[in-house]
């Protein structure tokens, strides 16, 4: 890439929690609703990361009612006031599409144990 | 109308710190460009302005090109690209980003990705026959025309061929942000052509 682009974007990086795939986090969201804004927290495993620089993405998975829920979220978007690591997960993979097609107890990732 | 010649780095994006709203953006290096020399309706027959860009040394260049330029002063460059209807610029100024502001509409036109030779499904969006049931009729074009009468098949009737590689124009786009210091342009949405690609900027009436 071009070192005008990368300049480009590294000003616009932002300050973010050493995470990872498997990883469990809050995302501490920024809701715009008319001229409120108020923060929503969305806590779940991150089971993808994306990209690169300032155009970097995850993805956030969480069960809700049941319901399996995404959000992908820009990694330095300033609608994110802060994300919070949990627990850090113990897995094989970069990406967990696996947990997709797994419910109940076999949709959990292991957490890591430090020795 | 202002015009600016200049080279496409790629792509990007800027977050609106108030919003968080993504704005896709394309980096232009563009000018400085000199102008070489301007045409007038009274001697040419048409107004433009020539502008040089891309400084090289001067071996880079034919002795027409060195000697068209030092005629007119100019340092070698490597394009040389006539802009309509600029007005008010004299021979020996220099054209910069400063000429464009943050929200102005402008043009970028550009020599397109070159495609080889192309069926007609992806040089002209045609669609493609059934894939199964004994159907050999997949990426064929159907009929190009008649029999009898006429007997020929009429021009410009859409065949494969050569895709991409020609200049083309994209209107609309809007001047984000600009960079005096470092030639920067940022428009808005994207632009013909690949990275490294010369790009000729105008204003867009």
């Amino acid at each position: 890439m071009s070192n005008v682009i990368e300049s480009i974007e590294r000003r616009q990086l932002r300050e973010v929690p050493r995470f990872k795939a498997g990883d469990t986090v809050r995302v501490h969201f920024q809701v715009i609703e008319g001229q409120r804004r108020r923060v929503q927290v969305f806590e779940g495993i991150c089971i993808r990361r994306q990209g690169a620089g300032a155009r970097e993405t995850f993805t956030v998975r969480k069960q809700s009612f049941g319901v399996g829920v995404e959000r992908t979220f820009p990694l330095h978007t300033p609608k994110i006031e802060k994300i919070e690591v949990g627990a850090i997960g113990d897995v094989n993979r970069a990406k967990l599409y696996y947990l997709r097609s797994k419910v109940g107890k076999k949709a959990r990732v292991r957490e890591k144990q430090f020795r | 109308m202002k015009g600016i010649v200049g080279r496409k780095l790629g792509m990007t994006q800027l977050f609106d710190q108030e919003t968080g709203a993504l704005t896709p953006v394309t980096v232009i290096e563009a000018g400085p460009c000199p102008v070489v020399c301007v045409r007038t309706q009274a001697v040419d027959g048409y107004d433009a302005v020539q502008l040089a860009f891309d400084e090289v040394p001067e071996r880079k260049l034919t002795k027409p090109q060195r000697g068209h330029l030092k005629k007119h002063g100019v340092t070698p460059h490597r394009r040389l690209v006539e802009v309509r209807g600029v007005q008010g610029i004299e021979q020996g100024a220099t054209v910069t980003v400063e000429a464009f502001a943050p929200g102005d509409r402008v043009k970028v036109s550009g020599v397109s990705i070159g495609k080889g030779f192309q069926g007609t499904i992806k040089r002209h969006n045609f669609s493609r026959g059934p894939v199964t049931h004994g159907s050999h009729n997949v990426r064929k074009p159907g009929s190009i025309g008649a029999s009898a009468y006429p007997s020929r098949v009429f021009k410009g009737v859409r065949m494969a061929g050569r895709m991409g590689g020609r200049t083309v124009t994209q209107r609309g786009l809007e001047v984000v942000e600009r960079d005096p210091e470092r030639n920067l342009l940022l428009v808005r949405g994207a632009v013909p052509g690949p990275k490294n690609g010369v790009v000729v900027i105008r204003e867009d009436s």
